[in-house]
């Protein structure tokens, strides 16, 4: 768990990031210089923080369509980021990936996946690979309430649970999939139980709720889900309820939340609270916390700046990268 | 040289290099105790111990997905489908997983996994485990396919799918694990991706055929040079990549071409030589070209619909004649 001043304020900083990341890509995605779909991290920021900060260097993770918020948390490039969400040639997938399947793997990250779901059985073939090669590495899978209806999650989780492989999923839940409510009182709904978590039970494996808007807590249970996956005790299921402040993607018109329940949501915000507690505590104060943000907006500005500047690819990319180092 | 079946080679091409390399490791349904539904796993697993001889549950789409999982993360698996029937349920998990993961992330993801998959009819096992899919996958980007037609290729192409590293689709024919052939014995013996092999040299016409239907090919090729016709006959070995030089340079020489495939007839990879051949050697043909494929149906179970459904030697022969 996160104890020191350093490390509070860092877990604080790492969530600006992700905010003003998202702030700004939703900016100029509206000004129409982004192709493609985006889908915003924005209100999730505690997930992505509280579970990346648990990880060592030579851990894993997956990531999802929504994956801005975990390749920042695991400290990728701002500049690299932002040139690939731009479709440069500059950015981490040389243009070739975009915001659904931006992804650093040289920082254990593998792959940020357009498919609801993929992401399960790859972390359970990374935790195969702690068992062949005798690694302590950890892998952690982010996924979605809607991704818990798949069959990937059953066959995953049942794997991983049968090999105790140290893999910690975690379940982003942001109450829709799309428009459908993860859970109501009626028919329209992506399953019938309240809490996901509970789905853990049937694999034999231990699985906890958490407030997702609390980076301590996503934190804390995450420190002990990995501490027990790096010691052989096998994966864990984390569900974080959380909640997206922008629709499923940008230009999604929401017609299927109310303006009140977002507004419920937004003040119960994972950043707002959290320099709450840092103030409160004496360990930040308003100065210090105006110093922080400009900083953290000066990095983001700089990133876009990169991004707008970068070349296009050139069109003789097309056909390079479909096998790995070089033709069939 | 040593005589082995092709299911021995394949054995043994996995055994070498699970030796050799300690990141190799094999999973899938009852590839442990039970050897392989067809028998091709053995005893590896008494050999390598059940951590790298990985009996899965029934659970494709996550023996797929976790294979890509494990290849991304330094290891390179070798899993097992059971029967290329049981492909459509973890298709997401190779065709938008395994083969676009390095295009998607400009080249930095390494997938080095091998998809072992019995392929093929003949054992009267009906319609869902009798497929032939392999054309299905050569029309995914960033895949590889291999489909050995006898023993020695069997062994030397699986070694090279193992050390390769990118997703490959191993194809192996179920009526071709029993047939027995000569084994080259070094253990740095490999077969390349992308070199076809002329089987029979011939004049009259060319035959190119893959799987089982190599065997075929050659045994009509003996009938008719008993009456003073000679066929050529090639087999690709790997359909993707494919070694268009020697098809077209055969083509070029005969003039005539019979392609020759257990898969069904429409979007067969029978189709995909047709129209390589249509496209770069149009020229050199004396007359259209011919496919003798399956028809297009699912695999009948009774052995008397079985056996009309399946391209035998005799229709071959037909065939051939017919173009002459």
């Amino acid at each position: 768990m996160k104890e020191s001043k350093e490390e509070l304020v860092k877990l604080l900083e790492d969530m600006l990031v992700i905010r003003e990341f998202e702030t700004k890509v939703q900016k100029h995605f509206a000004e129409g210089e982004i192709p493609g779909f985006v889908h915003l991290y924005l209100g999730e920021e505690a997930v992505a923080v509280g579970a990346c900060s648990a990880l060592k260097e030579d851990d894993f993770i997956t990531s999802t369509h929504r994956g801005h918020g975990h390749l920042l948390a695991r400290g990728g490039d701002l500049k690299k980021m932002m040139a690939e969400i731009f479709g440069k040639a500059t950015g981490y997938n040389k243009g070739k990936g975009g915001s659904m399947h931006i992804a650093d793997v040289s920082l254990g990250i593998l792959g940020a996946n357009g498919i609801v779901g993929a992401g399960l059985p790859i972390a359970a073939g990374s935790g195969i690979s702690a068992q062949i090669l005798d690694k302590d590495s950890v892998t952690i899978c982010f996924f979605g309430d809607g991704a818990s209806n798949r069959g990937t999650f059953h066959e995953a989780i049942n794997m991983a649970s049968v090999w105790d492989l140290p893999v910690v999923f975690v379940c982003e839940n942001n109450l829709y999939g799309i428009s459908m409510p993860q859970y109501t009182n009626d028919h329209r709904k992506g399953q019938n139980i309240q809490d996901v978590s509970d789905r853990a039970v049937a694999y034999g494996i231990s699985g906890v709720t958490v407030d997702g808007n609390d980076v301590m807590a996503v934190n804390e249970a995450v420190v002990e889900a990995v501490k027990k996956a790096r010691s052989g005790g096998g994966p864990s299921l984390i569900e974080c309820k959380t909640y997206r402040h922008r629709g499923h993607f940008e230009g999604d018109p929401t017609v299927y939340r109310s303006d009140e329940e977002v507004e419920r949501w937004k003040e119960k915000d994972p950043i707002d609270r959290f320099v709450k507690i840092l103030k409160d505590q004496e360990i930040l104060d308003d100065e210090g916390y105006k110093e922080l943000r400009n900083e953290v907006k000066g990095r983001v500005e700089e990133a876009l700046q990169f991004a707008q500047e970068s070349p296009e690819p050139d069109p003789s990319e097309v056909t390079t990268d479909v096998y790995y180092g070089g033709a069939e | 040289m040593k005589k082995l079946s092709y299911a021995e080679a394949l054995r043994e091409a996995m055994a070498e290099e699970m030796e050799k390399d300690s990141s190799v490791f094999i999973m899938g349904e009852d590839v442990g105790i039970f050897g392989g539904c067809f028998g091709v796993t053995g005893d590896l697993v008494e050999r390598f111990g059940q951590d790298r001889v990985r009996d899965t549950p029934i659970t494709e789409t996550a023996i797929i997905g976790s294979a890509v999982g494990a290849a991304m993360t330094g290891s390179r698996p070798i899993a097992e489908i059971m029967f290329a029937g049981f492909l459509g349920v973890p298709m997401d998990e190779i065709f938008n997983q395994a083969a676009k993961m390095c295009y998607m992330t400009g080249g930095q993801a390494k997938v080095p996994m091998v998809l072992r998959v019995p392929n093929g009819a003949g054992i009267g096992a009906a319609a869902q485990h009798s497929e032939r899919t392999e054309a299905w996958f050569t029309h995914i980007p960033g895949l590889k396919v291999v489909y050995p037609s006898n023993a020695a290729d069997a062994k030397g192409l699986l070694k090279t799918a193992i050390r390769d590293d990118n997703p490959v689709m191993f194809f192996e024919h179920k009526i071709l694990y029993n047939h027995v052939g000569d084994v080259p014995e070094d253990e740095d013996y490999v077969v390349p991706f992308g070199v076809a092999e002329v089987k029979r040299e011939g004049s009259d016409l060319t035959i190119i055929a893959t799987g089982i239907e190599v065997s075929h090919s050659l045994e009509a090729a003996e009938k008719l040079a008993e009456e003073g016709i000679s066929v050529e006959v090639i087999d690709p070995r790997t359909l993707v990549p494919f070694d268009k030089e020697t098809l077209l340079k055969s083509v070029e020489k005969t003039g005539k071409l019979l392609i020759v495939s257990e898969e069904t007839k429409r979007g067969s990879f029978a189709s995909e030589i047709s129209a390589v051949v249509a496209e770069e050697g149009l020229f050199y043909l004396e007359q259209p070209i011919k496919r003798v494929c399956a028809p297009d149906a699912p695999v009948p179970f009774s052995s008397v619909l079985e056996q009309a459904y399946l391209p035998n030697p005799d229709d071959i022969v037909t065939a051939v004649k017919e173009m002459l």
